[in-house]
């Protein structure tokens, strides 16, 4: 039987940098012993003294960990697929679990991710402001994907006008905080996520202890207050900032990185109160924000693995109607008050003024917040 | 020349709902004003009262921001796509319902 195994990076130098070999045998063991006949040293990375697999390399015939099979006795068949998967202990931390290893076995087998990847989303901490229509499926993908500290922003409380869309909450969550069903849902996907809960709003005050605290900063908030702020306290603190809007049939999502470019950017001012409408006033399809939503969460995987090209310098515009694609290019604008060449927005401002609106009496009620 | 303009969403409303309007002129400010002459009001969504563009819209000469361009006096040509884009920021405005006065998002 002829099957094709899969190389983990640590034994390429063994194939000639190859990460596929076809290796032949009527069950696992033979198979292996086959490897080692044409790829001399496999057999001492394999085995242990005692010629056994020991627990830190787990070898999967089509996905299945041959553990639970019939260990190296397992019978192969012309075709199939044979992974071989050490446990890597660089880094801080230890090895992958068995259960790790099967939860996110379809991360790991792709070579792009590997043991390696998936412990770097496992280490990564990422902050996403507002747990609402994006912020939802954001949060779902990276909880899935098991990235290992998430932080929520969102002061606000379930409404049933929201669940035409924010995926994170239920019937049953209504009148409960945003944050606090968040987490209820976050965990009942994967309890090894651990999710911060920042019950307040994002202010000019709070920003810069807050965002700090993360590697990467996604947007999903409802108002352009807060997305200047976040922007500036992003930058300010030198952190990546994944983001994404919607309204009515249109998404629009792009990478901010420090030093290529922001939101100030691309708009240097917010439009005057009233003139450009809430997705409360104008509506939005709920599916858009899984698009965008999902848009987001990849580019902040694609951070963390260091893979494929994100989408920095580049805006992507969505039309779900037409369902068109496009991209425009986005540069840093060297007059821009915070980025450019000489700025000067050094510090968080006072965003309710720069937006027009008027100050707030009630502290609670702090118009620059994270609502939907 | 004869180009095609497209809007986004909420300038949709402004020309009969269509989302790509054709635009004639020489440059994005000619192709405007022509826009401007067939829906009346038009302009002023885009462009200041002194003739500048909005700051918080942009508009692309195919991708790229006619900022880094000539501005408005950017030439145009036949085939050529503008983009229109204004800011949008969602949202649902519950968390503001307090207010007096509206917020950034809300009306």
């Amino acid at each position: 039987m002829s099957v094709n195994v899969y190389v983990p990076t640590p034994f390429r130098r063994l194939t000639g940098n190859r990460t596929h070999v076809e290796a032949s045998g009527r069950n696992v063991g033979e198979v292996l012993e086959s490897l080692e006949s044409v790829y001399p040293g496999f057999h001492s990375l394999i085995f242990n003294e005692r010629n056994e697999v020991p627990a830190h390399i787990n070898i999967y015939l089509n996905n299945r960990e041959i553990h639970g099979l019939e260990g190296t006795r397992t019978s192969v068949a012309d075709g199939d697929e044979l992974a071989l998967i050490p446990a890597i202990a660089g880094g801080a931390g230890g090895a992958l679990t068995l259960d790790q290893v099967t939860r996110y076995s379809r991360h790991i087998i792709m070579p792009q991710v590997g043991p390696v990847g998936q412990r770097k989303m496992m280490q990564a901490k990422v902050l996403i402001v507002g747990a609402g229509g994006l912020g939802s499926p954001i949060a779902l993908y990276l909880a899935a994907a098991g990235v290992g500290t998430l932080g929520i922003v969102d002061f606000d409380v379930v409404d049933l006008s929201n669940l035409q869309r924010q995926l994170l909450h239920q019937t049953d969550d209504i009148g409960k905080p945003k944050v606090q069903s968040a987490r209820e849902t976050l965990n009942a996907y994967n309890p090894e996520v651990n999710v911060v809960l920042h019950e307040t709003p994002i202010t000019s005050e709070n920003a810069l202890d807050i965002i700090p605290q993360y590697d990467i900063i996604v947007n999903g908030a409802d108002n352009f207050a807060t997305r200047y702020l976040v922007n500036d306290a992003s930058y300010l603190a030198g952190k990546p900032l994944v983001d994404g809007s919607i309204l009515l049939f249109d998404g629009q999502a792009t990478v901010f990185l420090p030093g290529k470019g922001c939101y100030r950017c691309l708009f240097p001012e917010p439009p005057p109160p009233g003139l450009v409408p809430s997705c409360a006033e104008a509506g939005v399809l709920g599916a858009l924000c899984g698009t965008i939503g999902s848009i987001q969460a990849t580019e902040v995987l694609k951070l963390i693995l260091g893979i494929g090209e994100p989408l920095v310098g580049r805006l992507l515009l969505y039309d779900a109607l037409s369902m068109e694609m496009r991209q425009v290019k986005l540069r840093r604008n060297p007059n821009c008050p915070l980025c450019g060449d000489h700025p000067t927005v050094t510090e968080l401002i006072d965003y309710d003024a720069f937006c027009g609106a008027p100050p707030i009496s009630h502290p609670q009620e702090a118009q620059v917040g994270a609502g939907d | 020349m004869p180009v095609e303009v497209r809007v986004t969403a909420v300038l949709q409303k402004l020309v009969g709902g269509a989302k790509i309007v054709p635009g004639q002129g020489g440059t994005v400010a000619e192709v405007l004003d022509d826009i401007d002459g067939a829906h009346p009001g038009f302009l002023s969504q885009v462009t200041q009262e002194n003739g500048q563009l909005h700051r918080f819209v942009n508009i692309y000469l195919n991708d790229e921001d006619i900022r880094y361009l000539s501005q408005l006096e950017t030439p145009v040509k036949e085939g050529d796509v503008l983009s229109i884009l204004p800011a949008l920021a969602g949202g649902s405005g519950s968390a503001h319902a307090v207010q007096e006065q509206p917020c950034c998002s809300t009306a």
